[in-house]
């Protein structure tokens, strides 16, 4: 049965997982491929910015980005008491 | 030392590692054979994912992949890293809630149905073998270079170490074993590129000299790359010939392919609890990640090395390309197998190397007196013969060799043992016979992981297309079919076993047809490819690699309709649902 703290527990995942999504979409879809050609003309050191994210920049942020979300969700698993831990 | 006595050594002591791991973590009981007892660390496991999940395409063939493809090759670095966001955020931490042992088991219940299993275990065993056959190819090109042997005696010897460690260890086993060829790879990865770094810009840093300026000069290397390739006829090295359609496709697919493949999703079933799931695919990541940073930086020196020391001067200038005697060694070694090849066309007695499939280049070409390209380099060789392109020591060359053999050998032990649980656990015991003792299971389990080894190594002697190609396949397969019934499963509860086993096989045959229609894969005997393969000829402008998308849409939308005009599923799968959603159970 799903209780009612469990249904806000996953409105609340499901956000979050929303908001990471847009991030891991612009990251690479929008940077490395949509705006490309736009973000190539602008140089940081060696690197084209667009060629920069497409090879190299999405990577970090997927990573920074798991560790938000591992992050977030241990958060509100505390807050809703659903963190297993605890538990066993 | 000498370079042949010094691999033997190194690759010998790697197995010799490897072989002692597995014996000492041996698998006593199936939970240790299938998911090693739920007992790994987060950190172990992101490592043991990290060498499971980079293959022999990671690790041989991607750098060339990119050195040859420039900006198009992106598609394989942002879809082989993002494809963990969605397997941390959309399935890792469900199906380790779940708590057993193989995908098709979560299928099989979530879609209370055997067929819905039967199903999952044929969309695994296909993905998988598809993956496997690459592996061993992978094999086979590192052992007949670096030990001299023949091919086929060169699978037979993977196929024998693979053997001992997953069959006597199981999951167990692999997992350590993985943990240590996570080290031997990164570190043969990691040190030549330092090196060439240096070489190339004096920046020590692979991610930065990546983006540095030539030693000695104020010219960017990405900057002068693209003059170079340009000034030879090959396409800018920053941008890319791939529609922006077929680029955007055959990211997605191999994002959505990672998040679905059955042999990295089981990884995450070994550790102790959910959150550990979700910290260790960030882990698994990150140590991805230091490979994957490492290799477009590998690439791109590669292709200016390997361009420098044949058009040592001015483009067309008589005395600009290397003179065939003065090949450097590299060159010598590499003939022998075939991987390099020349041919004097203009019997100049020089070496040219540029496109000559460029037809706006031809004129020029004429001018200078070149009559075709000259110089044929296999992709699949770049990383393991850069070392010697940068003149490396001989110990780092023999690293390399048990680099590329550790990364092989864990992605093949990691499928085969996915592929042997499928078929004990969810074949054997799932529909045959439930009843069966967890000894005798067991024991089915070992067998079946030596006949997938016997096939997988039969597999090896005749893949189709090279390294990287067969893996992406996969990958579109693994889109097409596993990942949307997962997901859908745990996100939607509507979905019931109508709709979950029509999406899977519409998937699948889809997007095999339209590869198998294309490239030809496993019906070459009747005939196959039967288009020929041209962006003209393809479904809205998307390649075979990256059909994969479609084929997870139709069964996204075949598997929402279908569940709609059906009854249903039952109050028990809401509820089983509702159980995975939350990380503890009341």
């Amino acid at each position: 049965m799903s209780t009612n703290k469990q249904k806000k527990y996953w409105q609340k995942n499901l956000k979050i997982l929303f908001r990471c999504m847009l991030v891991w979409f612009f990251a690479s879809y929008g940077t490395g491929i949509i705006f490309v050609d736009q973000l190539n003309n602008i140089k940081i050191g060696g690197f084209k910015l667009g060629f920069w994210f497409a090879q190299q920049g999405s990577i970090f942020i997927f990573v920074c980005l798991i560790f938000y979300y591992a992050w977030s969700m241990n958060k509100i698993e505390k807050e809703f008491d659903l963190n297993e831990k605890d538990f066993s | 030392m000498e370079l042949k006595a010094l691999t033997y050594l190194i690759v010998g002591a790697t197995f010799v590692l490897y072989i002692a791991i597995a014996v000492l973590s041996r698998a006593e009981s199936t939970g240790e054979f299938y998911i090693a007892g739920k007992t790994v660390s987060p950190l172990a496991n992101g490592m043991a994912t990290a060498a499971d999940w980079m293959s022999a395409a990671s690790f041989i063939s991607m750098a060339g992949l990119i050195a040859f493809s420039g900006y198009d090759a992106s598609v394989y670095l942002m879809g082989w890293t993002g494809g963990y966001v969605l397997l941390a955020l959309f399935i890792a931490p469900y199906l380790r809630k779940f708590g057993k042992f193989t995908v098709p088991e979560f299928i099989g219940e979530r879609y209370y149905s055997k067929t819905a299993k039967i199903v999952a275990v044929l969309c695994l065993i296909f993905v998988s073998f598809t993956y496997v056959a690459g592996q061993m190819r992978g094999v086979g090109i590192v052992f007949s270079r670096f030990l001299e042997v023949d091919v086929s005696v060169g699978l037979l010897i993977g196929m024998s170490v693979v053997f001992v460690y997953a069959v006597l260890g199981g999951m167990k086993g692999i997992t350590y074993t993985q943990v240590a060829q996570y080290c031997v790879l990164i570190f043969a990865y990691t040190v030549p590129a330092i090196f060439i770094a240096l070489q190339v810009t004096g920046n020590p840093v692979p991610q930065l000299a990546f983006g540095g300026n030539i030693n000695g000069t104020d010219i960017s290397l990405l900057g002068k790359l693209d003059e170079l390739v340009t000034s030879l006829g090959f396409n800018q090295y920053t941008t890319g010939l791939k529609s922006k359609v077929d680029i955007f496709c055959i990211t997605l697919a191999l994002m959505v392919g990672t998040a679905g493949l059955p042999h990295v999703i089981v990884r995450f079933f070994t550790v102790p609890t959910v959150k550990d799931a979700r910290t260790s695919a960030g882990f698994a990541l990150l140590f991805i990640a230091i490979l994957y940073t490492t290799a477009p930086a590998v690439g791109s020196m590669a292709r200016y090395n390997l361009i420098n020391t044949v058009q040592h001067g001015e483009v067309g200038s008589p005395q600009g390309n290397l003179l065939y005697a003065d090949r450097p060694d590299w060159m010598v070694r590499w003939q022998k197998t075939g991987l390099v090849e020349f041919e004097d066309m203009n019997n100049d007695g020089r070496i040219q190397f540029y496109n000559d499939k460029n037809p706006d280049y031809e004129n020029q070409a004429s001018k200078f007196g070149w009559s075709g390209n000259e110089l044929k380099v296999d992709r699949d060789i770049m990383v393991l013969a850069n070392p010697e392109i940068a003149g490396l020591p001989n110990w780092v060359i023999a690293l390399v060799a048990a680099g590329g053999i550790a990364a092989a050998l864990s992605t093949a032990a990691g499928l085969l043992l996915v592929i042997s649980s499928s078929i004990s656990h969810d074949i054997v015991k799932g529909i045959f016979f439930p009843r069966i003792s967890e000894k005798k299971e067991l024991l089915a389990g070992r067998i079946a992981a030596a006949i997938a080894i016997v096939i997988a190594g039969y597999l090896g002697f005749d893949p189709p297309g090279w390294v990287a190609e067969v893996v992406a396949f996969a990958f579109g397969l693994a889109a097409a079919s596993l990942f949307p019934a997962i997901f859908l499963g745990i996100f939607y509860k509507r979905i019931n076993k109508f709709g979950a086993i029509a999406g899977m096989l519409t998937g699948l045959f889809f997007t095999y047809g339209y590869i198998e229609y294309f490239k030809g894969l496993f019906l070459k005997v009747i005939g196959s490819p039967w288009g020929e393969n041209l962006p003209a000829n393809w479904l809205f402008g998307i390649s075979p690699e990256g059909i994969g998308v479609i084929g997870m849409f139709l069964n996204f939308m075949v598997a929402i309709a279908v569940s709609y005009v059906t009854a249903k599923p039952p109050q028990s799968i809401a509820d089983l649902v509702d159980n995975i959603r939350a990380p503890r159970s009341r």
